[in-house]
This record gives C-alpha cells, structure tokens and sequence, in this order.
C-alpha cells in the first residue's frame, strides 16, 4: 500500500531546495534574468535589421524566455540523477523508502516554480525594453496552456531522468547538444509552422514546440501564425504529459534494476 | 583531454552540430523574414561574422569551464596546479586544443554556407595577409579574456558559467556579430566600439569576401583596412593587460583565501 503521506514529504523535500535556493544565493536571479535577455535582445536587433514585422520581436521574447523552461528541464532534471550519482547521493535515494517517481516529481515541482519565477521576469522586463504589443485574449486559456506545457515537459524531463541515471559523462554532453538543435526545430525565435507542416508536427513530441505555438497564437493572435488551433494543441500536450509520465514511471523502475543488477548505480566518474 | 569521454567520430559530429544548428536558426530567421537571400551583403556580413564568433563563445566559455571541472568534477586542480608548470600556461594550452576544435566548426560552417548559400566568400581574392593577421589576433584576444574568465573562476564558486556566458552575451549584443552595429542605439555602438571582436569580425568579412561591400552596412565603413587593423591592435593589447592582470590577481587571492581546492558539491 502507497504511503502517501510519505511520498508528500519526499516531494516537498525534494522542491524545497529549489525553491528555496534563490533565495539564499540572489545573485542567481540577475544571472538568470539577465543572461536570456542578452540573447533576446540580440535576436531582436536582428530582427530589426532585417526589417521583421513587430511581432516577431514579441516571439523573440516569449521563445527567449521559455529556454530557461527548457535549460531546466535538461540540466535540472535530466541530468539531476547523474550529478546525484556523481556526488554520493543516489544510493541514498535508492535506500529511503519513498517512491523514486516522489524525487523525480518534487525536483519537477521546484523546478517550475523557480523557472517561472525568472522566465515570468525575463518576459516582463522583455516586453518593458522593446514595448512589445500583444492581444491577450483569453488569460485563463493563456494560463491553463502554460501550466499543462510546464506538466508534459517536465514529464519528459522525468522520463529523460531515468535514462541518464544509467549514463556516464556522454549525459552532460547529450544536454549540451540538445540546446541549439531543440531551439531551432521547436520555433523558439520563429512560428514553428515555417519549418512546415510535417517536420512541424515532429518537433511536436518536444512539448515546448505546441505549448510555445499556442501561448503565442493566444498573446498575438493570427499573426502568431499557428500550426493547429489552439484547443487542439493543448489537447494534444495533455495526451502527451500523460504519456511522458507514464513512461517515466516505467523508465524509471526499468533503469533501476538494471542499475542494481550491473553495479551501475554507484559507478563515479565513468 | 576535451574528447577522452566518447569515440573521435561521435566527437567529431558532437562538436560540429551545436555550433551549426546555432547558425542554423539564423538562417530560418533570415529565410523566413526576407524570403531568400536577396540581399547578399547583408546575409555574408551575418553568416561570416557568426561563424566567427563561434570562436568567442565556445573557447571563452570552455576555457573558464576548466578550472571548475578541473575542481569539482574531476577534482585534479591541486595535482595540476603543484606541477612543475605554469598554469596560466597549461589554461592557454586548453585553450588551444578548443580552438582546434572550434576551428573545425567554424571551417565546416563556412563551407556550407559557401556551398549552399551562396555567402560571398571568395578564397581566390582573399586578402591571406589581412585574414592571417586578424584570425591571429583575434584568436589571440578570446585565449586572453578566456584566461582572464578561468581566473575569476577561481573564486566563485558555480557562478562561472554564469559570468562567461554573460561575457559572451555582450560580445555578441554589441560587437555587430549577425548585425550590422548601426542598428544598436548610440551608447550600444560606443560599448562595440570598444571591444577588440567588432573589428576583428570586420576584419574577418573583409579578409573573406572582398568582393562584398560591407561598408554601407557595417557602421565601420570609414576605416581602411590598416585602421581597422590598428584598433584591433590597440584594443587588444588593452585586453590582454587587463586580462592578464584579473589572472593573476585572481590566482593570488585563490591562494590566499584557500580557494584552490574548494568544492561545493555542485
């Protein structure tokens, strides 16, 4: 029987950490705000020299924001279980007796929390500096597409999670190089329609991809330039959530026997 | 050292790939803004400067990166730094071993947009002595800050990747890497005009392709190519003092606050 009152606290204990993290070291905000502004503000100049409609400043400045969504899921999740491996304390969360899926959850939970916090921020002081426009029609919808976006990627975050645990330093280097590729198939700086429809409709699986495509077709309306309407979208990201954290779940309990039964699960340095 | 954790192919692609699909999504911006590459100045000056930069951002950032992996990870600094050697030294020898590769990065780009692009490079005209003296140069400059960012490395504790790429992050906001700087506000221009990669890329694109007229576009058309040469020069050695300087005093505070073995744990 699941002790449900136990897999609570491991998932308070797990984001309290990172939720509490920023406040105790705050030069963190400034390097977190500040540096994704830079690039945002580059892209935008770019922009202007090449003459773009004012709009794509305001997706320069969503998409600029939301790669902090994806920074964290990479390195704050993916690669968490690593690092735990690295400095000594995976074998302590393979001994206490909450489920692993409650780590991997509290470290999604305080993830979001601190992300949005600095993504939220970033977004602000962007459309303050370049005064971008937006026709925000539906907040709740708005709102609703965030959260669920944040619920799939963190999802395949878990799942990515499992996977790396049994991974050497290749793991660092696999979120290195998921970085620039990711941000060029999922749109980050363009309507992801413009890579057309099927390759589109790949990225997709990346759940950054559809929940960028309707948050912006919901802040800029038709000029957003929307792959599929937006309720189907969001459809779409809640199948997806579903099926990450499945997968997760049983990634997860798949991983860890193979890392007891090949001695992997302590392995330092490989 | 850089590629002892994988197969040399796998690094092979492991380093081409983030750098091009970087230059890649400028590209789709382009495309999708201006519809083709109509107007080749503007996209050379682009695809040039960036391939360039590429320098900047992955030698900076992994040169600063080795003393906190160096550290933390594989906890190897204090063997290193007791060494019979000098370890400014040994952080300009990793700084060359990422140029090299780099270097590979930046060659393949090239030759792809060259190719399949039509980025006005054009090696039959290329001015070698001009392009010699600046890749020198330049290269010369982001060892020099990237030993400068090893050093503060030193003292913070997980702070470095931070302050490298906001470093680099302003080397691309204000040195018209992808844009010409013309497009910044004046006091932006004034910060570009300051810093040694702006003429270094200029230099770069003209070197390259001088056949294409960057002067209309670039902001820095009034300067021959001795000028620009100079400034390079001049801004430079201004880095390299400075650099060497926040080293060296950053090394001496290392030691004297116990920092050289420490470890967070992160």
């Amino acid at each position: 029987m699941i002790d449900w009152r136990l897999q609570c606290r491991a998932i308070y204990g797990r984001a309290y950490p990172r939720a509490i993290g920023a406040l105790r070291e705050p030069s963190w905000m400034f390097f977190d705000i500040f540096l994704p502004l830079l690039s945002i503000s580059a892209f935008i100049f770019y922009y202007r020299a090449l003459g773009a409609p004012a709009v794509y400043e305001g997706f320069v400045v969503i998409g600029g924001a939301m790669t902090a969504f994806w920074l964290s899921v990479m390195w704050g999740m993916a690669t968490q279980f690593y690092w735990e491996k690295e400095t000594g304390n995976l074998e302590l969360y393979m001994m206490a007796p909450m489920s692993k899926m409650s780590i991997l959850a509290g470290m999604a939970l305080g993830g979001m929390f601190l992300t949005s916090v600095r993504a939220i921020s970033t977004i602000v002081l962007g459309v303050i500096i370049f005064q971008v426009q937006m026709q925000l029609t539906s907040p709740l919808l708005l709102v609703f597409a965030f959260i669920i976006t944040l619920i799939a990627l963190y999802g395949m975050g878990m799942l990515f999670s499992s996977l790396y645990m049994f991974w050497g330093r290749g793991a660092w280097h696999l979120s290195n190089l998921m970085q620039e590729p990711i941000y060029l198939v999922s749109g980050f700086y363009f309507p992801v329609k413009q890579l057309g429809f099927y390759v589109a409709m790949a990225a997709s699986i990346i759940p950054i991809t559809l929940g960028l495509d309707s948050m912006r077709q919901i802040l800029f309306g038709a000029g957003a330039n929307g792959l599929l309407p937006v309720v189907e979208e969001i459809a779409i990201l809640c199948v997806v959530a579903v099926v990450f954290i499945i997968a997760a779940w049983y990634s997860l309990r798949h991983m860890e026997y193979l890392g007891k039964k090949e001695g992997r699960l302590v392995l330092r340095s490989q | 050292m850089e590629s002892n954790w994988t197969s040399p192919w796998l690094f092979l692609v492991y380093s081409v790939v983030k750098p091009i699909f970087g230059t890649l999504i400028l590209v789709f911006m382009y495309l999708i803004i201006l519809g083709g590459v109509q107007d080749q100045t503007l996209f050379s000056f682009m695809f040039i400067g960036n391939a360039f930069y590429m320098f900047v951002a992955q030698t900076m950032f992994g040169v600063a990166y080795v003393v906190q992996e160096d550290r933390e990870r594989f906890k190897t600094l204090k063997q290193v730094y007791i060494a019979p050697i000098s370890y400014f030294m040994y952080i300009v020898g990793r700084a060359i071993s990422k140029l090299a590769i780099t270097a590979l990065a930046v060659v393949i780009t090239l030759i792809f947009g060259v190719a399949f692009l039509n980025v006005g490079v054009d090696l039959g005209a290329t001015d070698w002595l001009l392009f010699g003296v600046g890749l020198f140069v330049g290269l010369l400059c982001v060892v020099v800050i990237g030993v400068a960012l090893a050093g503060i490395t030193f003292l913070t504790a997980r702070h470095s990747s931070g302050i490298n790429e906001g470093i680099a992050g302003l080397f691309y906001l204000f040195c018209g890497v992808v844009y010409p700087m013309t497009v910044l506000p004046s006091w932006g221009q004034t910060i570009g005009m300051a810093i040694p990669f702006t003429y270094w890329l200029e230099m770069m694109r003209r070197a390259l392709a001088p056949g294409t007229d960057f002067s209309a576009i670039s902001g820095l058309g009034g300067y021959s190519n001795l000028e620009i040469t100079a400034l390079l020069l001049a801004t430079t050695v201004v880095f390299l003092i400075i650099s060497v300087a926040i080293f060296r005093y950053a090394d001496h505070l290392a030691r004297k606050k116990g920092k050289l073995d420490m470890n967070s744990t992160y």
